[in-house]
């Protein structure tokens, strides 16, 4: 531990953004790093508990308390090490992740953690900056080669992982550049796509193969694929979105929020868009149906196309603002979040849920929306209950539904497997063994768990990749 | 074996575990004047013993009580005419008192063993005689086994020139007759038994109460019996198990003490046999062997190496100072001549290392010594007719007060010696310094002595390159946590490192992960029966020395000077030293050393162990055979094709192989291993026999490490620090147990082993205690090469790192721990929310050890079968819940807010919250106004005594005792200064900002008798308290716990070893004790065998979590349980473990004012949780069929081991005999059902509290005259007691009840006296006097009539005043050991003080009118000291770490206190920086005006002479804490009101 008394002397302070005015002028990250004294303080707070309930909080099991000190000890190299030894990509963790570890961080007792996921981005910025991040190259090869299904998170983890125990991996991946959601899916403003860009490289150097707008189950069959492999691994996220069943959801101006995200990822990154139509926000009163980080990310891009209003909904019903800690700590609470997007002027509501869309020609221009309660029943579990007489009209000219996903994508390579689903339609697997019904096909990330963070991503695609050793080799000398 | 019911061997109950402690003395005529008077008058010193002594569960069975006597020629003569033996001349024949079977065939087979012997050896054997006995004073289970007993006559042989010869022969008759009548195993032949068997001595013992051993014995009471010395012995033991042959004296002595290092002393003289050679015995030497059987008691082994060294031509005093030594290194008082005789004769024998009071005789000489500590009493007095009186109290013998010419006790490390034909006293002086000159020993040591410190530096190994280091690092397991906790410390303070709360990771046998070996031993530790030691403060009496290499002919008196020796002055070698050793023979020709490569191939995998290990030990003994005196075990060729075997394994197989094989002497053993680098590594390599050690890989990662430091520090200094760390942390382990030389440490095996198999242990660790069985050989290969594997192969978490470790804190992918996020989380919601869901969840977790086992009761299962009852007819939880304490924790360990929040929760459900060791503020005795209180119904007194008064143990419904915590057993805490604010040192009577030291060991309990006395005193404060003790699991514990019960404590804790701490060095928190289940089992097994458990109530504590826990603890045998971590983490604490750094988060472990507002707690909290396991508590008694707790106590029957263990290391542990359940049959109780008697009817105190009633009662004044013997004992005790119940501590104006006295005062005189009670005495007293005296005020003084100068004799016993909060006392004389230990607010003067004076002093004056002993201050915080330093060496005698001698100031008057009238009463302890020589001459004008001292009238009428001779001893901490006090200065009557505070 850096300072025993460092959290009784300095008040956390994390990173700023840059002014709402400025910043829904471009798509580019918009965080300012603190100046390396500042880090210095704040990593000085970690108290190095007993029981660290980071580690609690966190999926890929980073090892904080040790970190934090090496920063306080300006150890960036080392830092680094140690941080790589759990997690592959912290710099994607250290701008998209929410930060349980926060959550779960003694200091949050009084709601003032250390700023773990700031100094957790500090370090792999400054490692990448130095040029410590090298590809490891296993030389002893195993002769065993993998493919890895969909280029996610899970997937670049698990790939990276088996190539670093000396197997030979193919990553494959439907679109044209590797990194699934978090290319396609995550804005650019909260985090540039080159950052991927550098790690694929680095994976090549690794040994693994990059096969890119090759989409298993549609262009070639799997049951093909499978031939060429000792072990095939899917990760191939969960795709299939949740709909809105309600009149008029055909009609023009009503749109699915990854089909939003995904053009305009595309766009700033100079890629083909690749569809008929465009999605643009400009000059229009947008309305975002689901409260989560999608439906968010929708808020921040629209803003960013020039939206004249933007109104999010959310059918549960407002979480309040401050939890009493003594009965969340050190678990994830349920508490009204507010991301940068939604500083940028959002309108938010909740407990309401939508009736119908008003549609003239073909195209939408109000919803109508009702309140709802939600009450305990006999059960344990709650009801929703629609409040009578509550019916509003919000006029709009494009709705983004971003409601979340329900399952994978069955239809293609999953179904033609015929691997075993669980009660939610994922793919079955458990988190030790990670194989799916048939031998020698395993599972993880979104795919297996439904839909998630990247850090659970790249926890499974890790222990996934320990899994397969282990299937491969009899044992495995991966870290899970 | 014994004349003995010594049960067997049973569950966990072990008859080697016995222990004990008593009461001795002796009488005898200088002038060698034989009288029947002497052997009177020693029977009478015996009954006034009686009460060191007790009894068992039948109060007619004493624990043993004998005499010895020379022999009453004239009366044999007599007797033996009769019988028709014809008797030749005195000294001529030997008379054996034999202990024979009852039964007729069985005994002539005995008897014509002894005759046939008898004519083997030469001698001429002429009768027997049966001796007159009358067992009607026996009680019912003695008379069971009474031996019958004869005496054999046996007349000297020719071929013996003198008794001497006669006497050797004599004992080489009895040796063998022991040896022969066991090897033939006769019917009765664990009946024989020869007490004595000699032509001087005879001894008459046996299992008696005192004052009936001259009803027994009816040749004591014939006026024909004369001698002129009668030695004479009063046994405690800790069983109730009769043993004739375990009472005393033995043959040569009585010893009243404990042999700490007794299994190594054994070991070494075994280890000896084959190069040990007397030119005395010959080759009857062979014959004495085995010279120690095995299960002797420690005072008889002890007794039997005695007489060896007699037989070997050692004269008497000779060999008492070979075995017991004086403290002798760094002593600068000590002449060079004596110094020279110890240092050599350290090379012949280890120390027999223990507290120990011996008294000896071979009956032409009778003598005492006194262990370097002076651990426990001996006082004599000597009169004008030659008779001196020696025992462990004065005034055991009423001897008219004109005749007394002398007065005086035996100091540490001392001897005194009357010998009888020459008819005079030798003292200590005279004695040593003859022996000292008796041979040119400095010179013989400047001869042959080396030491490898001083040797020239040759090449040492450069450190490898950082791959070979990780691989070595991993291969011997290092964790980060090693480096972070342990060597990185270590190197940049120089300290054993610290840490807080318990362990809860599990045992080594149960772990997943590859542990080391060392993980599987458990330090032991003293309590009770011997005290353990402060390193640092009294650090004079300890050692590190050790001696490498051969060591000389024990016997070979005349081959002084001949014998090389190797010295080192730590055990701890850098590389350099090794080097120094690997080519001693270049320099040093007699040494030859070889090393011994303890490598194997890797490819041999975890089978090819076994048989390395076999070559090993034959290559040692080859080796050995060749001339080699130094074997160096070593590891340094591990590489990736060779595993290393573990060293500690390597070590005690080679040093076991070599005594067995009799050559260990022969040759020495160092160890150069990668693997160790705790604290506890090393100490366990010296317990099995390293005698140096050389850790070159943690030398080697220091230096990796070195520049990397924030403070850069040259490898070399790291390097000493590590060294001088770990020295530290040894002396702290060895003294934990008492044990004050590494020389007698050194094999000394003072472990426990914890999930070893008995096979492997047997066979590589012989005779360590293992209670639960578990791996052997083939796991610990398989850990070790599993580890090897790991380190050299791809593992990618270990390819630049090491494993994490994860034990000291929780980790991800370390090790398991009970407390986890979820664990605590789920406590706290449920706790919260009153969530009987959640907390189900929270139990589940804990109790679920399918998967990962993590204690021994996760092994354990219930019997269910089908005599499951309706839960409504288990006894309500509201019942349950009494049953439950939390744990004790000082205020001051923990905030104001967390301590009451503990109290008022408790209080609230009738269960008890404990005060910790630390005071309670007297506010919170009040009831508060919605009914809750705060005061913690147990009052905890553990060795510091802070605020221990009368009035804090008038408010208790339970007095604890505290021998022992489980997180650091056997050593005492320090409270920095800064911790200590205003509140804190006025609860602990201190003065703020001063560091208060609490000492290892309680200095009024150095024995189970000393106690029984504590027992005694708190009793007679609080009579309706119970009284408990507090005592740590350990193998063992059972009969410690028997002894207990038999002090009369109502209740003992046995505190598992997991129990949490505030801060406690981590070598502690994870090594040392046992986990409760073992030590509660042992416990409840023991008090039912011996028939006591009934009558005292036990609790268990140190890890309960959840009611399954608490059901298997009542299975197990607990009425109690204690909840301390579990309950705190019910209030906020989430184990943050950072309690010794006052930062904690949550307010409850920290005086922080800022953090102390986070504390979160709330009573309802800790209720909840109670309620909660007292529910799960429930279920399981309906499920089991149990109505009530009581019901469940002790039913280890159903309870069975789990089968399904599959665990690769678990499954070879066996806990049957922790559920072993004795069968006594249904009228002895196995759960608390009776109550202990006191006797407390007889106490003075009934007639002085009847005295005093117009003073309780309203106040008035009034005198009383009384008498008093040493038998009264704790005199003004329960007076006090009635005085605080009415007045408080403030209690009554002083002088208000005046007691005038005249006699000796028993134990604990005037101990708690409150204000308001003067204690006047003419006479003197025993040891502790004025303990915890509370404002009382004490005046001794000699009788007027006796001629003894008193400021040359002593008046006053040792550990006076020990936790004085208040009061006034005058001793005119001197007094003992140890005056005014831990003082803190008590002003007193003496004449003279012993060793040890003001140790640990926070407060209060000390006035000492003549000559100091040794280290004087130490540890003394806070108070001051005036010392009259006529030799001009005070300096020399004060231990200056903590305190600086002044002058005296003669600045300014001190003030008068506003009520002085007639004797004018100042304000003494006003700003105690200045007014100096006017304090100092009031309090000497006071101790003449009170004591009518001539040495202060002779000081006062030449002051001016005076003055300057006095030297003021201040404490650093203290003056400084008073400078800032000063400011801002306040008007003169704040100054005198405030100051009342201190009384």
């Amino acid at each position: 531990m850096g300072k025993p008394t460092g959290f009784m002397e300095f008040d956390l302070k994390d990173r700023d953004y840059g002014p709402v005015i400025e910043r829904v002028q471009h798509y580019n990250e918009f965080v300012i790093p603190l100046p390396p004294d500042e880090l210095i303080k704040q990593s000085a707070r970690c108290m190095d508990c007993g029981i660290p309930y980071c580690h609690q909080g966190c999926p890929v099991d980073n090892i904080i308390p040790d970190w934090n000190d090496l920063v306080y000890r300006s150890e960036f190299k080392k830092a680094a090490e140690v941080l790589h030894s759990t997690n592959n990509f912290p710099e994607f963790t250290g701008r998209i992740c929410p930060a349980p570890c926060e959550e779960a961080c003694t200091l949050n007792i009084d709601d003032n953690p250390v700023a773990i996921k700031t100094i957790e981005c500090s370090i792999i910025d400054r490692a990448w900056d130095e040029d410590w991040v090298k590809p490891e190259i296993n030389l002893n090869k195993t002769r065993k080669s993998i493919a890895v299904i969909g280029s996610g998170p899970a997937g670049m983890a698990c790939a990276q992982q088996l190539a670093r125990a000396g197997h030979t991996v193919k990553l494959y991946e439907k679109n044209k550049k590797i990194g699934g959601l978090l290319r396609y899916g995550i804005p650019d403003f909260k985090m540039e796509k080159h950052l991927i860009d550098r790690r694929v490289e680095q994976m090549t150097a690794e040994g693994v193969t990059m096969k890119t707008g090759i989409n298993v189950g549609v262009a070639v069959k799997v049951n093909e694929l499978m031939k060429g492999f000792d072990a095939v691994v899917l990760t191939g996220g969960a795709e299939t979105p949740r709909e809105l069943s309600v009149p008029g959801r055909n009609s023009d101006g009503i749109e699915l929020a990854m089909d939003f995200l995904s053009q305009q990822n595309r766009r700033v990154s100079y890629e083909e868009i690749n569809c008929t139509k465009e999605i643009l926000a400009n000059d229009k009163d947008v309305i975002v149906i689901g409260g989560g980080d999608t439906g968010s990310d929708c808020v921040g891009t629209s803003f960013r196309h020039g939206a004249k209003s933007v109104t999010q909904l959310e059918i549960l019903s407002k979480p309040p603002e401050k939890v009493e800690k003594g009965l969340t700590w050190p678990n994830w609470p349920m508490k009204l979040r507010t991301s940068s997007s939604h500083e940028e002027g959002a309108i938010r509501d909740w407990s309401v849920t939508t009736k119908k869309f008003e549609v003239e020609d073909g195209k939408v221009v109000s919803l109508i929306i009702k309140r709802v309660d939600w009450a305990q029943n006999n059960n344990g579990s709650v009801d929703l209950i629609e409040v009578e007489g509550t019916e509003e009209r919000l006029p709009t000219d494009l709705v983004l539904l971003a409601m979340g996903f329900v399952h994978p994508t069955h239809q293609g390579m999953v179904a033609d497997l015929g691997v075993v689903l669980d009660d939610r339609g994922n793919v079955k697997a458990n988190t030790i063994e990670y194989q799916t019904s048939m031998p020698g096909v395993f599972c993880a990330g979104d795919m297996r768990r439904g839909q998630s963070l990247v850090v659970w991503a790249i926890r499974e695609g890790r222990q996934c990749a320990h899994a397969v050793d282990k299937f491969l080799m009899g044992r495995s000398n991966l870290p899970r | 074996m014994f004349v003995s019911g010594l049960p067997e061997k049973q569950g966990l109950y072990d008859p080697a575990n016995e222990h004990d402690n008593c009461g001795i003395g002796f009488v005898a005529n200088i002038k060698n004047h034989k009288s029947h008077e002497i052997v009177r008058q020693g029977l009478t010193v015996l009954e006034n013993l009686t009460h060191r002594g007790a009894a068992g569960a039948d109060p007619l069975t004493g624990d043993g009580a004998g005499i010895l006597i020379q022999l009453p020629h004239r009366f044999f003569q007599e007797e033996c005419q009769i019988l028709g033996i014809k008797l030749p001349k005195e000294e001529n024949y030997g008379v054996g008192i034999i202990f024979l079977p009852q039964e007729e065939s069985a005994r002539s087979a005995c008897e014509n063993a002894v005759v046939d012997l008898v004519k083997k050896e030469g001698q001429r054997f002429l009768g027997w005689r049966d001796l007159p006995t009358d067992n009607s004073v026996l009680s019912k289970a003695v008379r069971d086994i009474e031996p019958y007993i004869r005496q054999a006559f046996i007349g000297r042989g020719k071929a013996c020139l003198d008794t001497d010869a006669f006497e050797r022969k004599l004992f080489v008759i009895r040796k063998q007759a022991h040896k022969l009548v066991r090897e033939k195993e006769l019917s009765g032949e664990e009946s024989f038994y020869i007490p004595t068997l000699s032509a001087r001595t005879i001894c008459f013992k046996g299992m008696m109460l005192a004052a009936r051993v001259a009803s027994y014995f009816k040749d004591l009471t014939d006026e024909r019996v004369e001698s002129a010395l009668a030695l004479v012995h009063q046994r405690f033991s800790t069983n109730t198990f009769p043993s004739w042959e375990l009472s005393q004296p033995l043959r040569f002595l009585c010893h009243n003490g404990e042999i700490n290092t007794l299994r190594g002393n054994i070991n070494w003289m075994a280890a000896r046999r084959h190069s040990m050679k007397s030119e005395f015995l010959g080759n009857d030497l062979q014959k004495l062997w085995p010279l120690i059987a095995d299960g002797n008691s420690d005072s008889a082994t002890f007794d039997n190496a005695l007489e060896l060294l007699l037989a070997g031509g050692y004269s008497l005093a000779h060999a008492m100072m070979l075995m017991i030594p004086e403290a002798w290194n760094d002593n600068p008082l000590m002449d060079k001549e004596r110094r020279a005789f110890y240092e050599y004769h350290a090379a012949l024998m280890e120390p027999w290392d223990g507290p120990a009071a011996v008294a000896f005789t071979n009956g032409r000489q009778i003598g005492a010594t006194l262990d370097r500590n002076g651990l426990r009493p001996a006082r004599y007095v000597v009169t004008v007719d030659g008779l001196v009186v020696m025992g462990s109290e004065v005034g055991v013998l009423d001897i008219p007060d004109d005749k007394i010419v002398q007065k005086w006790r035996l100091q540490p490390g001392k001897m005194f010696l009357i010998d009888l034909e020459e008819g005079r006293i030798i003292d200590d002086l005279e004695l040593k310094t003859e022996l000292a000159k008796a041979h040119p020993y400095q010179t013989w040591l400047n001869q042959t002595q080396i030491i490898i410190e001083d040797l020239a530096t040759v090449a040492e190994p450069i450190a490898p390159n950082h791959q070979t280091i990780l691989d070595r690092q991993q291969a011997f397991g290092y964790t980060q946590e090693d480096i972070k906790f342990f060597l990185l410390p270590m190197a940049t303070s120089g300290q054993d490192p610290v840490g807080s709360m318990g362990r809860d990771i599990p045992h080594a046998v149960l772990s997943d992960r590859p542990k080391l070996l060392y993980d599987y031993f458990k330090q032991s530790f003293a309590q009770v029966t011997n005290p353990p030691i402060d390193p640092i403060r009294e650090e004079l009496v300890m050692s590190l020395v050790s001696l490498i290499g051969p060591r000389p002919n024990l016997l070979g008196l005349d081959s002084g000077g001949n014998h090389m020796r190797l010295e080192v002055r730590q055990p701890i070698l850098s590389n350099s030293d090794l080097e120094k050793i690997r080519h001693i023979q270049d320099g040093a020709e007699s040494f030859k050393s070889t090393t011994l490569d303890i490598c194997y191939p890797t490819s041999d995998g975890a089978d090819g162990m076994k048989s390395k290990i076999e070559n090993l030990c034959q290559e040692a003994k080859t080796s050995v055979l060749n001339g080699y005196n130094i074997l160096i075990l070593s590891d340094r060729s591990i590489n990736e094709e060779n595993v290393a075997i573990p060293a500690l394994l390597a070590t005690s197989a080679v040093h076991h192989h070599l005594i067995r094989e009799g050559l260990r002497t022969d040759t020495g053993l160092v160890i150069e291993t990668g693997e160790a680098r705790q604290v506890h590594d090393f100490c366990l390599l010296a317990g099995y026999g390293a005698e140096a050690i050389n850790p070159y890989l943690a030398f080697d990662t220091i230096t990796e490490f070195a520049n990397q430091l924030p403070e850069r520090s040259s490898v070399s200094e790291l390097n000493a620090n590590y060294i001088k760390a770990l020295d530290k942390g040894i002396l702290k382990v060895m003294s934990k147990m008492g044990i004050s030389t590494y020389q007698s440490y050194c094999g000394a095996q003072i472990f426990d082993a914890i999930g070893l198999s008995s096979e492997f242990v047997e066979k590589y660790f012989t005779k360590t205690a293992s209670a639960i069985e578990g791996v052997g050989l083939r796991e610990i290969a398989g850990e070790m090469i599993e580890r090897h594997g790991r380190a050299y192969g791809d593992d990618h978490v270990l390819r630049d790192d090491l494993d994490v470790g994860g034990e000291l804190a929780y980790r991800i992918r370390g090790e398991e721990h009970m407390w986890t996020p979820e664990t605590i989380s789920r406590l706290q919601h449920s706790a919260r929310m009153n969530s009987r869901e959640i907390y189900d969840e929270y139990s589940a977790e804990m109790n679920d050890q399918s998967r990962k086992l993590k204690n021994l009761r996760g092994l354990f299962k219930f019997k269910f079968d089908d005599h499951q009852i309706p839960i409504e007819e288990v006894e309500p939880a509201s019942e349950i819940v009494k049953r439950f304490v939390t744990g004790a924790m000082s205020f001051g360990s923990i905030s104001f807010e967390a301590h009451t929040n503990l109290a008022i929760a408790m209080n609230r459900i009738g269960g008890k919250s404990n005060t910790g060791e630390g005071g309670e503020q007297a506010e919170r005795y009040k009831t508060l106004a919605n009914g809750d209180t705060m005061r913690s119904a147990i009052k905890q007194v553990a060795s510091g005594r802070f605020g221990v008064t009368t009035e804090y143990l008038r408010n208790a419904d339970e007095i604890q005792i505290k021998m022992a915590q489980g997180a650091k057993p056997g050593e005492g805490g320090q409270l920095p200064g800064h911790k200590v604010d205003n509140i804190i040192a006025e609860v602990r009577y201190s003065t703020p900002g001063v560091g208060l030291i609490s000492p290892p060991p309680h200095h009024d309990i150095y024995s189970i008798e000393d106690l029984a006395q504590l027992i005694h005193d708190l009793k007679n404060v609080n009579p309706n308290a119970r009284i408990s003790v507090k005592l740590v699991s350990i193998v063992g514990v059972g009969t410690i716990a028997a002894g207990v019960s038999k002090a009369h404590a109502d209740h003992v804790l046995i505190s598992g070893a997991e129990g949490g701490t505030g801060a406690s060095p981590i070598t502690s928190i994870l090594h040392a004790g046992a986990p409760w289940e073992i030590g509660l089992a042992e416990t409840h097994q023991t008090l039912v065998i011996n028939k006591l458990r009934g009558r005292i109530c036990v609790q268990t504590d140190g890890g309960i979590r959840t009611g399954r826990d608490v059901a298997i603890a009542a299975m197990l045998g607990a009425d109690e349980y204690g909840i301390a971590t579990a309950s705190l983490i019910a209030s906020g604490c989430i184990m943050m473990r950072k309690c010794h750094l006052n930062t904690c988060p949550v307010g409850i472990a920290t005086q922080d004012p800022d953090l102390r507002k986070k504390f979160k707690g709330q009573p309802e909290h800790v209720i909840n949780y109670m309620f909660f396991v007292a529910e799960e508590v429930r279920e399981i008694m309906a499920e089991l069929g149990f109505p009530s707790i009581n019901k469940m106590i002790g039913r280890s029957d159903k309870l069975e081991m789990t089968k399904a263990i599959e665990h690769w290391k678990a499954k070879g542990i066996d806990l049957s005999r922790l559920l072993y359940k004795p069968d006594m049959g249904p009228n002895v109780a196995i759960y608390n059902s009776e109550k202990q008697d006191h006797g407390l009817k007889n106490a003075l105190d009934n007639i002085l509290i009847k005295k005093a009633n117009p003073a309780l009662e309203k106040g008035r004044p009034v005198k009383i005259e009384m008498s008093f013997q040493n038998i009264n004992r704790t005199v003004g005790a329960m007076l006090s007691g009635e005085v605080a119940e009415r007045y408080g501590h403030a209690g009554l104006p002083d002088d208000t009840i005046f007691i005038k006295g005249k006699g000796s005062g028993g134990q604990s005189f005037g101990a708690f006296l409150s204000k308001g009670i003067t204690i006047e005495l003419e006479g003197d007293t025993n040891d502790y006097v004025g303990k915890g005296l509370s404002g009382g005020h004490l005046i001794v003084y000699p009788p007027k009539e006796t001629p003894i100068k008193a400021e040359d004799n002593i008046v006053i016993g040792n550990v006076a005043l020990y936790g004085a909060t208040a009061g006034e006392c005058y001793f005119r004389g001197v007094a003992g050991e140890r005056f005014a230990v831990r003082n803190s607010g008590a002003i007193a003067v003496v004449e003279g003080v012993g060793d040890h004076c003001c140790e640990y002093m926070t407060g209060g004056v000390v006035v000492v009118l003549g000559a100091t002993g040794r280290n004087f201050a130490a540890g003394m915080s806070g108070g001051i000291a005036y010392v009259l330093d006529e030799k001009e060496d005070f300096d020399v005698r004060c231990n200056l770490a903590m305190v600086e001698l002044e002058n005296i100031s003669d600045e300014g008057n001190l003030k008068q206190k506003a009520d002085g009238e007639s004797l004018g009463l100042y304000d003494l302890m006003y700003d105690m920086n200045e007014h100096d020589q006017s304090r100092l001459k009031i309090l000497i004008e006071y101790h003449m005006h009170f004591t009518d001292s001539s040495r202060a009238r002779h000081i006062l009428e030449n002051w001016d002479n005076f003055l300057p001779k006095f030297i003021k001893v201040m404490p650093v901490d203290f003056r400084r804490a008073l400078l800032e006090m000063r400011e801002p200065v306040k008007d003169d009557q704040e100054l005198i009101d405030g100051t009342v505070a201190g009384e």
